[in-house]
C-alpha cells in the first residue's frame, strides 16, 4: 500500500518539438539543453518540488534515451523517494494490445492506473516546454479556495501574439466562461500556460467519456477543456505574472537564451530559495585561457576557453579555441569550436564541431536582406569542416 | 588478468598530515580542505577509488570532522552509498574513561578492526588525504597481486627540497623494485624516492601486524611498519608518473591550485573517463559581466564576476563586483569582493566578505590568507 498523497503531477514529455528542427532530431523537446547547465525539463521537476508536490510521472514518447538517462532515479531533483518520487511512464502494451498515446489526454488515460496507487485528490498537469518558476502551491491554495473543478494557469500575452496560444475568456472572479485554441482574431490576451489542476475525480470522469467518444482527438486544450464548460463545471483561470517562456521554436531558444545574458533578469538562476536542479555535473570548473576575451556571458563546468566570447550561453564541457570567435550564440554541451572559426547569432548542437575558420550564421548588420537574416542551426554531433560555411537561418542536420 | 576490486576495501586517514596546515585546517579535517574551484581534498581519492570499482571505503577522521560529515553525506556523489558496503566513517569513540584518541594509523585501524575483518575484503588500500591525484587503483592492486610483495607503497621520484623531504618519508629502492631503506623527515635536497603514503597490502597481512605492534604499544605505520619491517617484509615500490600534487603548507596548496590553471594539469586530473566526483549544491553557471576582463583564470559555476580576475581560481558562488581587480588569488566558496577593490596574492577561506575599496595584498611567494566567514 503506497502512502496516500494530496497532489500528483503528470509531466507530459513526449513531444517532438518538430519546430526545433534539427535540434530535436536525437531528443525530446524536454530533454533540449538551456541556460548553460539545465535541459528544459529541470524548470517543471524544480517547481514541483520546490513547491512540494514529490509524486511526478513524467509521460515519454518521442526519442526517451536521453530523458530517461538524464532522470534517472530523480535523485538530482530530490525525487528518489520511498513513496512517490519520479517516475517515467512510457506507452506499454496490454492484453488488448499496444497503444501509442494519441494525444495529451489519452496519455493521461493510459496511466490513470498510475494515479489511482497514490489516491491523490489533485492532479496536476504539466508540460515540458515551458521556462518558468512557478510556485504550484499557490495556484492548488487558488483551486480549492474558489472550489474548481479545474483551474488552468494563464498569462497575459501581447495581442499580436495570442493568436499562437489558447486563449482564455474570464470573469472578474477568474471563472473562465470561453475558450478558442489559437484563434485567428484573438479577443482576450489570456494565454494558457498548458498548466492545469484538476480535481481527481472530475479529471477521470472527463477522460473516461472523452475515450470513449471515437470522433474526440483526445487532447486537453481540444476535448477535456471545451467539454467541462460546456457542462458548466467550475473552471478558474489562475493569473500568473513572471518570466514565462515558450521555447518551441529556434527563435524563442534563441531568445530565452540570450534573455539571461541581460543585465537585469526576469529569470533569476541564482536565487538560491528557488534553486533550479539539473543533473550530470561532474566537470571540473572552466578555464579562461591566457588568451581569451569574455564579456556578457554564461559559461559553464568543464569548458577551456582560449578565444573570444561575447553575449553567449555556453553549456559544460565546450572548448573555444584560441582566436575563435563566439558571440550572441548559444553552445550546447561538447561543442568545439576550432582556431579562427567564427560563430554569431546560432545554436550549435551537442558535440558538434566547428573547424578551424568555418564561419557559422552572420550578424544581422552584416546582411543586406534583412529578410535572409535569421539563427543560424548545426544540429547535433555534427562536423562542420574547416573554412565551411553555415548562412543564417540555415539548419544543418547533417555534417558539411 | 583483471582483479575484482569489489574485494578491495579502501581506508583513508582524514586528519593525516592536518599539522602542516594549520590555516586551512583551523575548522577542518585535512580531507575536507576546499580545493580546484569545487572540489575537496577527500573527493580525488574517494573517486579514485569509485572509479576503479572499490566499493568499500573506511574514512577515519579523528578531530574537527563536521564539515566531513557535512560534505560526505550518504556518500551518493562518489557512487558509494550502497546496500552492502559502501562509504564508512569512523570518529573516535571513547568509552569508561578512555578518550578514544589514537595516537597513530596502527591504533587508528585498530579502533575499526572488527569493520576490516568483517568486511570480507582480501586486499586494502590505505591513504592519507592530502594528495591531489587520480590514480587507477585497479592498476595498483594488480601490479601488487603480480609482484608478490608483502606491501607495495607508491611514490614518486623526482627533485625536492629541503622543505618537502622534511615533512616525509624516503625511500631507496632496490634494482628490483624492493624497497631497502626508509628515511623518515630527513631533511635532505636532492633527487628522492618520496613515498606518498598510499599502501596496499592483503587484509590479513594487515590485521596481524595491527593487532600484533598495538599489542607491543606501537602506533606508527611509517616508523614501526614501513620503516621497522623494512628488511622482514618484502615491500616494494610503485613510481607514481601522473599528475599529482601534495600538500604540505600553505605555500604548496597555492602551487597546486595554480597548477590547474595548466589545461593539461587538469586534464590530467579530471580526465573525462576518470571523473572527480564531488557534493553539488546547483548552482547557475558562471556570469560574466558587461565589462569584465578574465584571463588565466579557474572559475566555478554560481560565480558573478563584473571586474577584472587573472591568474585565480574561484569558487562556486565567488562574486566580484565592478571595477575590482583580482590577481594571483584563491578565493574559496561564495566570498563576496565588492567595488573598486584591489586583491592580489591572496587565499580567502568560505564566505569571506571584502567591502568597496580597498587593497589586500602580500608578496608573491607568500600568500596571505584570510579566515572563514571574516568581513573586511
Amino acid at each position: 500500500m503506497y502512502n496516500k498523497k494530496e497532489c500528483v503531477a503528470m509531466l507530459l514529455a513526449g513531444g517532438q518539438g518538430s519546430r526545433l528542427y534539427a535540434l530535436t532530431k536525437k531528443v525530446a523537446k524536454p530533454a533540449v539543453p538551456y541556460g548553460g547547465k539545465y535541459r528544459i525539463i529541470d524548470f517543471p521537476l524544480s517547481n514541483c518540488v520546490n513547491s512540494g508536490i514529490d509524486t511526478v510521472g513524467v509521460l515519454t514518447q518521442y526519442q526517451p534515451l536521453v530523458l530517461n538517462d538524464y532522470i534517472g532515479n530523480g535523485q538530482a531533483w530530490n525525487l528518489d523517494r520511498i513513496h512517490g518520487g519520479v517516475h517515467i511512464l512510457p506507452p506499454y502494451q496490454t492484453a488488448s494490445g499496444a497503444q501509442w498515446y494519441e494525444g495529451t489526454a489519452n496519455a493521461i488515460y493510459q496511466n490513470l492506473s498510475f494515479i489511482e496507487r497514490y489516491d491523490p485528490e489533485y492532479v496536476v498537469i504539466l508540460s515540458g516546454d515551458h521556462i518558468y518558476k512557478m510556485d504550484y502551491s499557490d495556484m492548488l491554495s487558488f483551486h480549492k479556495e474558489k472550489g474548481a473543478e479545474c483551474t488552468i494557469a494563464v498569462i497575459d500575452v501581447p495581442i499580436h501574439e495570442a493568436s499562437r496560444f489558447g486563449i482564455m475568456f474570464a470573469h472578474e472572479d477568474g471563472s473562465v466562461y470561453d475558450f478558442v485554441e489559437k484563434p485567428k482574431e484573438p479577443k482576450s490576451t489570456l494565454a494558457s500556460m498548458g498548466i492545469y489542476i484538476f480535481s481527481y475525480k472530475t479529471l477521470k470522469k472527463y477522460l473516461i467519456e472523452n475515450e470513449q467518444d471515437e470522433t474526440a482527438t483526445k487532447d486537453f486544450g481540444k476535448n477535456i477543456i471545451p467539454a467541462l464548460l460546456e457542462n458548466g463545471e467550475k473552471v478558474f483561470a489562475y493569473r500568473f505574472s513572471g518570466y514565462w517562456k515558450d521555447v518551441g521554436t529556434i527563435d524563442s531558444l534563441w531568445d530565452a537564451n540570450m534573455e539571461l545574458l541581460a543585465a537585469n533578469v526576469d529569470l533569476d538562476l541564482y536565487d538560491t530559495s528557488w534553486r533550479i536542479y539539473s543533473n550530470n555535473d561532474t566537470a571540473a570548473p572552466h578555464i579562461i585561457g591566457k588568451n581569451a576575451k569574455i564579456q556578457s556571458s554564461m559559461v559553464t563546468n568543464g569548458c577551456y576557453i582560449d578565444g573570444e566570447v561575447e553575449s553567449s550561453v555556453i553549456s559544460g564541457g565546450v572548448t573555444i579555441e584560441e582566436g575563435a570567435l563566439v558571440q550572441y550564440s548559444v553552445l550546447f554541451p561538447g561543442t568545439v569550436v576550432k582556431k579562427g572559426a567564427v560563430v554569431e547569432y546560432a545554436i550549435v548542437g551537442e558535440n558538434s564541431v566547428i573547424g578551424e575558420n568555418a564561419h557559422v550564421g552572420a550578424a544581422p548588420e552584416t546582411i543586406e536582406d534583412k529578410d535572409a537574416w535569421g539563427v543560424a542551426v548545426v544540429g547535433q554531433d555534427i562536423t562542420v569542416s574547416d573554412g565551411a560555411k553555415v548562412a543564417p537561418k540555415q539548419i544543418i542536420s547533417e555534417s558539411i | 588478468m583483471s582483479y575484482n576490486m569489489t574485494n578491495v576495501l579502501g581506508i583513508l586517514f582524514a586528519n593525516a598530515h592536518e599539522e602542516s596546515v594549520p590555516e586551512l585546517s583551523a575548522k577542518r579535517t585535512m580531507a575536507s580542505i576546499p580545493f580546484g574551484g569545487r572540489f575537496r581534498l577527500v573527493d580525488f581519492l574517494l573517486s579514485g577509488m569509485s572509479n576503479s570499482g572499490m566499493s568499500k571505503v573506511g574514512i577515519i577522521t579523528r578531530s574537527n570532522y563536521q564539515s566531513l560529515l557535512d560534505h560526505i553525506g550518504s556518500a551518493r556523489p562518489w557512487d558509494l552509498a550502497r546496500t552492502d558496503g559502501g562509504l564508512m566513517l569512523f570518529a573516535p569513540y571513547g568509552r569508561d574513561g578512555e578518550a578514544g584518541l589514537f595516537r597513530g594509523k596502527l591504533e587508528a585501524l585498530y579502533s575499526c578492526i572488527g569493520y576490516i575483518k568483517k568486511t570480507g575484503c582480501e586486499y586494502a588500500v590505505l591513504s592519507d588525504c592530502d594528495l591531489v591525484i587520480n590514480p587507477d587503483f585497479s592498476h595498483l592492486v594488480e601490479t601488487h597481486i603480480s609482484s608478490g610483495a608483502d606491501i607495495t607503497a607508491v611514490c614518486h621520484t623526482d627533485d625536492y627540497t629541503v622543505e618537502q623531504t622534511a615533512k616525509s618519508s624516503c625511500f631507496k629502492v632496490g634494482e628490483n623494485g624492493r624497497i631497502e631503506t626508509v628515511s623518515i623527515n630527513r631533511a635532505m635536497a636532492g633527487r628522492r624516492t618520496m613515498d606518498l603514503n598510499i599502501y596496499v597490502m592483503k587484509v590479513s597481512l594487515l590485521v596481524s601486524i595491527v593487532e600484533d605492534l598495538v599489542s607491543l604499544g606501537k602506533f606508527s605505520l611509517s616508523r614501526d611498519v614501513m620503516q621497522g619491517k623494512v628488511s622482514e617484509l618484502d615491500i616494494r615500490a610503485y613510481e607514481f608518473s601522473g599528475f599529482f600534487r601534495r600538500i604540505c603548507d600553505l605555500e604548496s596548496y597555492y602551487d597546486a591550485n595554480m597548477a590547474l590553471l595548466n589545461h593539461d594539469n587538469l586534464a590530467m586530473l579530471v580526465k573525462s573517463q576518470r571523473p572527480v566526483y564531488t557534493k553539488d549544491r546547483a548552482d547557475a553557471p558562471a556570469k560574466y559581466g558587461f565589462d569584465c576582463v578574465v584571463k588565466n583564470s579557474l572559475i566555478a559555476n554560481g560565480c558573478v564576476i563584473e571586474g577584472v580576475v587573472e591568474n585565480s581560481i574561484l569558487f562556486r558562488g565567488v562574486k566580484v563586483g565592478k571595477g575590482s581587480v583580482i590577481k594571483n588569488a584563491i578565493l574559496m566558496q561564495d566570498t563576496v569582493v565588492g567595488k573598486n577593490t584591489s586583491v592580489a596574492n591572496v587565499i580567502t577561506d568560505k564566505n569571506v566578505t571584502i567591502g568597496d575599496g580597498l587593497t589586500i595584498s602580500s608578496a608573491e611567494s607568500c600568500p596571505l590568507y584570510i579566515a572563514k566567514g571574516r568581513t573586511l
